[in-house]
């Protein structure tokens, strides 16, 4: 589902990623965990078409980056630092506009249904702006599943998450790895990271040290490894 | 095609209703253009002959300062509160969010005009409503809200863009200014269309030009 092959991109002079490889499978969630600065963000911007690799290849969803990012914009969730809320709008409101923007046809029913997996059912006509962090991070998600996306990709979605937004969300990356979809996410929480992903990768120095199935460490092990990857 | 449309649509109405909840930019706005009135008024303390020849100078310069106020407002506040992103990672042809931000800011700009007119014309004590004068309007704003979506899309991306949007769009707007003035001041001292046509094809050349190179330019500017 996601391909990439000696992906390299700099901003400026400064090289951030230097030769990234990395495969995630449809249905799979992918947990990449690295120090701060190493390019997790930058590599989940290249995945969301946001910006365009500096070199190597990249395929999501069979779409080849940076030449069918249009294709491949309609077949990509993702949930950045930001919600991507509007705070005037409301829920609803928010979610309508997105449902505009993909062209969903009748979108209501999707939206009722989202709203409700995401617990804010009772406050979809509340401003944006009156929501709690953890609220909102609870409506990007919504957002990023908006129109059923075959790639989902959350950069530290955690934050701002309560012990209960945490287990909604855990639940709501299983789902959609059940139904197909490849999840990637970037993560400080070694073991959580490890408890919900199919795959831990750990990006340091502007490359891939560490790409393995999930089941293959204990936390203690995979804390003690990681340590040593990024010492 | 129809797709294009929605996706404009969509942003006009989202621009709007947040707008219409927050009021924050179009009070800015409305409030930036009576002072200048005011102070253009003070300042010049002329008879009513001399105010007729400078009413159309003020009106403009009054649309220019204002409209930059709103234009910096647009796509700025979409890049401070990260919602840019969210616009460009919809599979939407990016001159269809031009077009939706463009639409958006430009409804303003005339809302402005509408209160600012009747106030001028008030101060200055003629009436500045008159079909030409109003036809001059919608044709400058447009080219000048054209290019300045397009020029706030380039100054978002700066730390200063408070200031860097006027220095950009200020020049470039000259002749919107020149056409602007000449024809609504032609319009309000009586002369004949014929006289006025030359002036009135500059601001069409100039609405033309300038929203065919910020379509294909604003991919560009917008891609990273």
């Amino acid at each position: 589902m996601i391909t990439i092959a000696g992906l390299t991109r700099s901003y400026g002079l400064r090289p951030v990623l230097r030769g990234v490889d990395l495969t995630a499978d449809a249905g799979s969630i992918t947990a990449i965990f690295g120090p701060n600065g190493t390019g997790k963000s930058t590599l989940l911007r290249v995945l969301a078409t946001l910006i365009r690799p500096g070199g190597g290849t990249v395929s999501v969803a069979g779409c080849a980056l940076p030449e069918q990012s249009e294709a491949a914009r309609s077949l990509i969730g993702a949930v950045l630092h930001g919600p991507l809320l509007y705070s005037e709008l409301n829920a609803d409101e928010n979610l309508r506009f997105y449902a505009r923007l993909y062209d969903l046809p009748a979108p209501t029913a999707r939206i009722d249904a989202l709203l409700e997996r995401v617990g804010l059912t009772r406050r979809r006509r509340d401003p944006v702006r009156v929501y709690s962090r953890g609220m909102q991070q609870r409506l990007a998600v919504a957002r990023a599943l908006l129109h059923q996306p075959q790639v989902l990709l959350l950069d530290e979605p955690y934050t701002g998450l309560d012990p209960a937004g945490t287990a909604l969300l855990d639940a709501v990356l299983r789902e959609q790895a059940q139904s197909g979809a490849a999840v990637v996410l970037t993560s400080h929480d070694l073991e959580h990271g490890l408890a919900l992903a199919d795959q831990v990768v750990v990006l340091a120095r502007g490359r891939v040290q560490l790409a393995t199935p999930s089941h293959e460490f204990t936390p203690e092990a995979f804390m003690a490894r990681y340590a040593e990857v990024v010492a | 095609m129809k797709r294009y449309f929605k996706v404009i649509g969509a942003v006009v109405w989202k621009d709007l209703a947040a707008e219409l909840r927050s009021r924050e930019t179009v009070s800015a706005m409305i409030v930036f253009s009576m002072l200048m009135v005011l102070v253009f008024s003070i300042a010049l303390e002329l008879n009513r002959g001399a105010r007729e020849s400078t009413a159309a100078g003020v009106l403009w310069a009054t649309a220019l300062f204002s409209g930059t106020l709103g234009l910096n407002r647009g796509l700025g506040r979409e890049q401070d509160r990260g919602t840019l992103e969210g616009l460009l990672l919809a599979p939407a042809d990016r001159s269809a969010l031009y077009f939706g931000k463009f639409l958006s800011s430009w409804v303003l700009i005339l809302a402005v005009q509408v209160v600012t007119v009747p106030v001028l014309s008030v101060l200055y004590n003629f009436n500045l409503a008159q079909p030409l004068v109003l036809l001059s309007l919608i044709l400058g704003t447009l080219g000048y809200t054209g290019v300045g979506t397009l020029l706030s899309a380039v100054s978002a991306q700066t730390r200063a863009r408070d200031v860097l949007l006027p220095i950009l769009l200020l020049p470039v707007s000259v002749p919107v200014l020149m056409a602007g003035v000449q024809s609504s001041g032609g319009a309000l001292a009586g002369e004949p269309w014929s006289e006025l046509m030359i002036w009135f094809s500059l601001l069409v050349t100039y609405d033309v030009i300038f929203l065919a190179v910020a379509v294909m330019v604003f991919e560009a500017v917008v891609g990273e």
